[in-house]
């Protein structure tokens, strides 16, 4: 089922500072969003059934773990 | 336990991870407390579906709006100021009598943050995600949309390169409404297309 009572963007602050942390880190690393959001769809893929806020951890962590490339 | 609270709750696993990440990320110099809570106030005081509304109303009264919303998502929201990460490329789909158009991002959650906002948690997990292609029609009736059997139902998937929005049909019995009055009937379910604008009985 649709869980319809999830109607905001989140349902927990660490939510949306989990949120926010990778926009920032996009930024600072100055790479594309699409880096991110690559990361994202394969945490997603690779568990597909652990809560949504979850992936975009582990996107997180992957997308910084790695040494910073040069800004473009 | 000396010094414990019973009232405090524990923090749970995931906003343990969270805090330590945060540390992580700032001790790089990828990330400052500051920083975080501009994008998060952001996207709670600025950067919503009240921006998309603006725009469906502004396409109701405006045919030439419209038509520029219909050709270019992206080049009409920037008339609006709107614009940014996730903003880049967007598709307005319009609902006529014989159409309906939702929203979806089958493989993660894209969609269009400069005039949606962040997108609910329904939007981003797996149930919607994967019926909403498979059963429209049920998930529809779910959201309380029971359309007539002869209206078609187009899902349109989210990606990187595209993002969409729903323009629905302005309602019956709105001719005398302002811009602005028209923009307070367009939800943010209306714009994803699991809802459709309702004339709302205004009190004296």
């Amino acid at each position: 089922m649709i869980d319809r009572d999830a109607d905001e963007p989140f349902t927990a602050p660490w939510q949306a500072r989990a949120f926010a942390m990778a926009v920032v880190a996009a930024e600072r690393m100055g790479v594309d969003w699409d880096e991110f959001r690559d990361r994202l769809k394969a945490a997603i893929a690779a568990r597909p059934d652990q809560p949504y806020y979850e992936s975009w951890l582990d996107a997180l962590e992957d997308l910084t773990a790695e040494p910073s490339p040069s800004p473009r | 336990m000396s010094g414990s609270h019973h009232h405090i709750r524990p923090k749970t696993p995931q906003e343990l991870r969270t805090a330590a990440l945060e540390t992580v990320l700032i001790e790089k110099g990828l990330a400052s407390t500051d920083a975080i809570d501009a994008v998060i106030d952001a996207f709670q005081n600025e950067i919503g579906p009240r921006n998309g509304a603006r725009m469906i109303a502004r396409a109701w009264v405006d045919p030439a709006y419209r038509e520029r919303l219909l050709a270019d998502g992206a080049a009409a929201a920037a008339e609006f100021g709107y614009g940014g990460m996730e903003g880049e490329h967007i598709r307005c789909v319009e609902n006529t009598p014989g159409v309906h158009n939702v929203i979806v991002c089958t493989l993660c959650s894209c969609y269009p943050w400069p005039i949606l906002g962040i997108p609910p948690v329904w939007y981003k997990s797996p149930p919607y995600r994967s019926r909403v292609v498979r059963e429209p029609r049920a998930v529809l009736a779910e959201f309380g949309l029971e359309l007539p059997e002869g209206t078609e139902i187009r899902v349109w998937d989210s990606s990187a390169d595209l993002r969409y929005i729903v323009l629905p049909m302005r309602p019956e019995g709105t001719e005398g409404m302002s811009e602005e009055d028209l923009a307070g009937l367009v939800t943010r379910d209306c714009m994803i297309g699991v809802a459709v604008p309702r004339v709302r009985a205004v009190a004296g």
